[in-house]
């Protein structure tokens, strides 16, 4: 079956959990920006945690089912609606799985948070390029040409069981993680040696609107560096780094393998979902921890990812449910 | 030489800094740390990455905790380096056809730097240029070894647009850029070769560790290999 696009949305990109294995050559990770999120979402249709889904950022896309199918939506909250083959409009839910007829899927505006996660029953089966589907969009390749969604894209989805179904239908259960309160704490980083790592912690900071995949700039009153330009060396996601201007750069999924900036540490693995969900504008504070403190809370947000996944087939086997 | 320095990188990835100056000694150290490691690499390493004094190492967090793999890399590091027995690095040949449309700045590079363009093009293609590392953008090669006579600061206004495949200079290095994109460096020439393709196996051209060379051509010969390519 195929999947048409009507309208591409703000920056719609085809995403799976990343390529690992060609860092040396200068290839980025890439991804969903919260791999948690798009696991959940395609659990609910019966994918693979691994399948490919549809990144939505600020604003969703319009998309067109052939036939009767699954999805989920999960990750910030999102106006969507169906509107079936006799024009009639359903509101679509959020955080739970969604049974859908033919018909036009609308995404509309994005709220409390900056993406949604969506995933289709079958997965996106766009063609993996160095082992995997994701878009790489600053090298141009993966997902769909390397490239965000747009009007008149045709996108193949994955073999999935037929459905009958003659109007939207969801459960009346949901799941959701980083719930809304969550937005407001402050992100945790592991400090580098670097005599201005712990300044970061000291102030406010906003979330600039230059931000994109690649980097989370943050704005504010300026972090003096003592030193210029280091020999480049390699980077990750969650690298913080100091440009000649003070305004740090938390790099995320889109990240470039090397950098030369002066770095300030490393935001832990349980926090850096948390900012694929800051907009533009947001407040951002930084908290420093040690390693021990990151290892403690990875395993936490491991625990509430599997919470989820063990509610989620409870509620999918039960017979009430379905 | 500096012993291996150790350094957390991200929750999944140390950093190995085996050196402070960016020199050819310092790098040929790491690219043999990195084919070590790569020899005996355990399943949970996923990327071995090195850069011009230090290497990445990421792993698989959900399968190893981040003491017992530094543990593994430390042991790794312990045994000298040097006596590892690296394979010799190849010698990539990269035609270049230099000046005209083809390389926009190289009079004015020449002009600023107060010799002959054919000079500047000789001394170019003279020197072997060990690759530091790969990063930056796919397949985006830095080069070391560059003529300390032909370097020049960037270009005040960088370029919108630099097309894929140009040679260029900027600083003290030389560099070509895999693909169109934005960029500051005086450009020299273009290759016809396409230095990174996804679809391609391997996907870049030049690997960390290798040696490149560069041959000129002329613009019929571009234009024969541009069409193969």
């Amino acid at each position: 079956m195929m999947l048409h696009v009507r309208h591409g949305g703000a920056l719609t990109t085809v995403q799976d959990r990343g390529r690992s294995g060609w860092r040396h050559l200068g290839v980025a990770h890439a991804g969903a920006l919260d791999a948690a999120q798009a696991a959940l979402a395609n659990h609910m249709v019966g994918n693979p945690a691994d399948a490919a889904v549809l990144e939505l950022t600020l604003r969703g896309p319009v998309l067109e089912f052939e036939q009767p199918t699954r999805i989920a939506l999960c990750g910030a909250w999102i106006d969507a609606h169906f509107e079936d083959a006799h024009a009639q409009r359903h509101v679509v839910p959020c955080g739970r799985p969604v049974t859908l007829p033919a018909g036009t899927l609308r995404l509309g505006t994005i709220r409390s948070g900056l993406r949604v996660w969506l995933a289709v029953a079958g997965g996106i089966d766009a063609p993996p390029v160095l082992g995997s589907r994701s878009t790489d969009l600053r090298g141009g390749f993966g997902g769909l040409d390397g490239r965000a969604l747009r009007a008149g894209d045709v996108l193949p989805l994955g073999a999935r069981n037929a459905i009958e179904v003659d109007a939207p239908t969801s459960p009346k259960w949901w799941i959701a993680l980083d719930p809304v309160a969550s937005m407001q704490d402050a992100i945790r980083y592991v400090p580098s040696a670097s005599t201005e790592a712990l300044m970061l912690a000291e102030r406010a900071w906003n979330v600039d609107a230059h931000s994109n995949r690649q980097g989370l700039r943050c704005s504010g009153d300026a972090i003096v560096a003592t030193a210029g330009e280091q020999i480049s060396a390699p980077v990750a996601p969650g690298t913080i780094q100091l440009p000649p201007d003070g305004q740090p750069i938390v790099l995320l999924a889109d990240a470039q393998t090397v950098g030369g900036y002066p770095r300030l540490g490393h935001v832990i693995a349980a926090d850096l979902p948390r900012l694929a969900q800051r907009r533009a504008g947001d407040t951002l504070r930084f908290v420093a921890v040690d390693a021990i403190a990151a290892r403690a809370a990875a395993r936490r947000r491991q625990g509430e990812i599997a919470r989820l996944h063990w509610a989620i087939d409870l509620a999918l086997n039960d017979p009430l449910e379905r | 030489m500096t012993p291996a320095r150790f350094e957390a990188l991200a929750d999944d990835a140390w950093l190995i800094h085996l050196g402070t100056t960016a020199d050819a000694a310092t790098n040929t150290r790491v690219h043999a740390l990195a084919a070590r490691i790569r020899a005996s690499a355990p399943s949970w390493l996923f990327d071995i990455v090195p850069a011009y004094t230090s290497l990445g190492v990421f792993f698989d967090s959900d399968s190893i905790d981040a003491d017992t793999a530094l543990d593994w890399l430390r042991m790794q590091c312990r045994a000298d380096i040097e006596t590892t027995t690296a394979k010799p690095s190849r010698i990539i040949e990269i035609p270049v056809c230099y000046g005209g449309a083809h390389g926009e700045d190289l009079d004015a590079a020449a002009a600023e730097l107060g010799i002959a363009p054919a000079e500047l093009i000789a001394r170019h293609r003279e020197a072997l240029y060990p690759v530091a590392m790969i990063g930056f953008a796919p397949g985006f090669p830095y080069l070391i070894g560059l003529d300390p006579m032909l370097a020049l600061p960037r270009l005040a206004t960088p370029r919108a647009r630099v097309p894929a495949g140009s040679v260029a200079i900027g600083g003290a290095q030389t560099g070509i850029y895999p693909r169109e994109s934005p960029g500051g460096w005086w450009l020299l020439g273009r290759t016809p070769l396409r230095l990174f393709d996804a679809q391609r196996d391997p996907p870049s051209m030049l690997a960390p560790g290798d040696r490149v060379r560069f041959v000129a051509i002329d613009a019929d010969r571009f234009a024969r290999l541009e069409s193969e390519a």
